[in-house]
């Protein structure tokens, strides 16, 4: 059975009466006519009243009923009355039911264009505002953690340390293979320029000094935000869309001292340790490309030795600690801070994360100019 | 309005409950004074103003998103009120300082919408945490204390189990147990039988009905579920979702009978609003 083209047509009555026609089969697959037409019709004719005429329709389903709805409402906007003649029976029901309630108006509220996301102005506006929440919350790690100096607060010890057990052995595997070959790395980069000037067994100082102050202190602090920081984020935001932390607050609890300070105090203690392990890793992987570069292990060794000294491993340790730090509040932030939905919940581990490597490079900055001022 | 729960006596328990607030010291458990709601410039409800007796059996009640949970989140102090007051024992607690806040909340069992049960810790460990915190017994003590809560709700030897590993209605009797850890003076629930099936919404409100006995305190609850509320209710308020405040107050039975208000006995029979209003209509 062929369908129809469905059509419509407006026809007027008598003065300030119109007949909208329906014919043809209003069905999906169909091409009816657009309303943006009927509009201006009846724009144009000012009528009073619309009556919708079902006597010559065909088939029709949802298609038809999305076009008499839009006229209805175009009708209750501009004062017309709108009434229906020998529709077929469902139509007319489901029409009644479909208008039984008004159409809700949502609040004209302006929508920031993405134009105005890309000012300047308001992103450092947004960033300033970040910080000060970060501060807030700094000020509030503080009083918590004053408080459990004094054994008042209520931070459960088997808490943390699982926290050290997820943020320690269990990133042994990706911290090796990220520290072995960042190690290779720096000391691809040097040889090359080295063998230049026939300096090749200074590649040994650069991998020792340059993985102990920067390299492997910066990427266990990268993989952490990843892993650890995100980790943190997701747990904290699941707790508040489970209403967690709600219960925690009523139940007396500060949620800081329950819920961020063992992640916090984990991962400050797992950290330095994370960190020597990634130096000691790095500077084998350096020494696997100065051997390929005729270097001997002994030659290596010694060195590096050489290159090897306290201030540069109190350099890498303090950075950790501090890189730890920011890392715990970045994501404990955001996940305390997120709102009850899944959609919140992967926003905060996003924020995580990008917060977290903010920190860490603006802070590394910060501590590199500052020791470079300083002498150290 | 007045309360009317003389209106209906159902059970021996009911009458019962109703009895202790004849005594005038027993009377204003906790008093909501002209609380308004908004978020920013949005008012969710205005003027709220009620009374809930020691003992009562107190139902929020409304249509869907009416603020029902957020004036139970106002009333647990989550949410700080525009403006108004909640009094507990004739003392404020909006304006309390956040360490008489905490003492207040002691006095308190919560279960939330979902439960609100630690995702992160076994059944024996939610109930172990407030006894940890708030009393003295020995881990022996607590132990038992845990086994014999746990019986209470029909989930001994679950001790073990992560809310995970359980069902919806397990979890609900699960965090019904931890509300009742301390023998709280009242008892807030969120819900208690959305999303349970009608038999175990009904064993949930007689063991609701039957804590609240034995421990005496006030239960404070929101819910739509009618036959709940027709069950165990002694007294409730109605929130408007259109004129966004109270407009039904007293014993639901009653309110469903005697209410000057359509939507409230609509509400309470079931009926669907749409229909008179549908006719009319093209």
């Amino acid at each position: 059975m062929t369908k129809q083209t469905p059509d419509f047509q407006l026809h007027e009555d008598k003065q300030g009466e119109c007949s909208l026609i329906f014919s043809g089969d209003w069905v999906q697959g169909q091409n009816p006519g657009d309303f943006a037409t009927l509009r201006s019709e009846l724009l144009s004719g000012h009528p009073t009243r619309l009556t919708a005429d079902g006597s010559s329709l065909g088939d029709c389903d949802s298609f038809l009923m999305a076009f008499l709805l839009q006229c209805y409402n175009h009708c209750l906007e501009e004062g017309i009355e709108f009434t229906t003649r020998d529709m077929p029976e469902g139509v007319t029901r489901l029409l009644a039911v479909a208008t039984a309630v008004p159409t809700h108006q949502t609040p004209t509220e302006s929508r920031p264009s993405l134009l105005a996301s890309l000012n300047p102005l308001q992103m450092l506006h947004e960033a300033s505002d970040s910080l000060k929440e970060s501060l807030g919350f700094i000020g509030e790690v503080t009083i918590a953690l004053s408080r459990m100096l004094r054994g008042k607060a209520n931070t459960r010890f088997s808490d943390f340390r699982d926290f050290c057990y997820q943020a320690g052995p269990d990133a042994f595997a990706i911290i090796s293979l990220i520290s072995i070959l960042v190690g290779m790395i720096l000391a691809y980069l040097g040889a090359v320029q080295l063998q230049q000037f026939g300096a090749e067994i200074y590649v040994a100082d650069l991998v020792v000094i340059g993985t102990l102050r920067e390299m492997g202190v910066l990427m266990t602090a990268i993989v952490m935000a990843g892993r650890t920081g995100a980790a943190y984020a997701a747990q904290l935001g699941t707790m508040q869309t489970n209403e967690e932390i709600d219960a925690i607050t009523t139940m007396g609890i500060s949620p800081i001292e329950f819920l961020v300070l063992p992640r916090m105090l984990a991962l400050i203690v797992i950290m330095p340790l994370l960190t020597l392990y990634a130096d000691l890793l790095g500077i084998v992987g350096g020494g696997i490309v100065a051997g390929g570069m005729g270097i001997s292990p002994i030659q290596y060794v010694s060195q590096s030795e050489g290159a090897l000294s306290f201030t540069h491993v109190g350099v890498g340790l303090l950075k950790s600690v501090v890189f730890a730090t920011l890392i715990a509040v970045a994501g404990c932030r955001s996940g305390i801070n997120s709102g009850r939905s899944s959609a919140a919940v992967g926003q905060a581990a996003t924020e995580a994360v990008v917060t977290a490597i903010v920190y860490l490079i603006v802070a590394d900055a910060a501590i590199n100019i500052l020791f470079q001022q300083v002498g150290i | 309005m007045a309360n009317t729960l003389e209106s209906t006596p159902k059970n021996t328990q009911k009458s019962a409950q109703v009895a202790p607030q004849s005594d005038a010291q027993a009377k204003g458990h906790i008093q909501v004074r002209d609380l308004t709601m908004a978020y920013g410039s949005f008012v969710i409800q205005r003027d709220l103003t009620f009374d809930i007796n020691r003992g009562d059996i107190f139902v929020i009640m409304g249509g869907s998103g009416c603020g029902k949970s957020t004036l139970l989140k106002h009333m647990l102090g989550l949410i700080a009120p525009s403006t108004g007051d909640i009094l507990y024992n004739g003392s404020s607690f909006t304006g309390a300082s956040a360490g008489e806040q905490e003492v207040m909340r002691q006095g308190w069992g919560i279960t939330y919408q979902s439960g609100g049960l630690f995702s992160a810790m076994t059944l024996a460990e939610n109930i172990t945490l407030p006894l940890q915190l708030y009393t003295q017994y020995s881990p022996g003590e607590i132990t038992e204390i845990v086994a014999y809560k746990l019986a209470l709700v029909g989930l001994a030897g679950y001790q073990t189990y992560y809310p995970s590993e359980i069902s919806g209605g397990m979890q609900k009797r699960a965090a019904l147990a931890r509300a009742i850890t301390l023998e709280p003076e009242i008892l807030f629930f969120d819900e208690p039988s959305a999303g349970l099936d009608p038999i175990s919404s009904r064993l949930l409100d007689e063991l609701i009905v039957q804590l609240k006995e034995s421990i005496g305190a006030t239960v404070v609850m929101v819910t739509h579920e009618l036959p709940s509320i027709f069950a165990i209710a002694t007294n409730s308020v109605y929130l408007d979702n259109k004129t966004r405040t109270m407009i039904g107050y007293g014993d639901p039975a009653y309110l469903r009978d005697h209410s000057d208000q359509p939507v409230v006995r609509q509400f309470l029979t079931r009926s669907a609003t749409a229909t008179t209003a549908n006719e009319d209509k093209p």
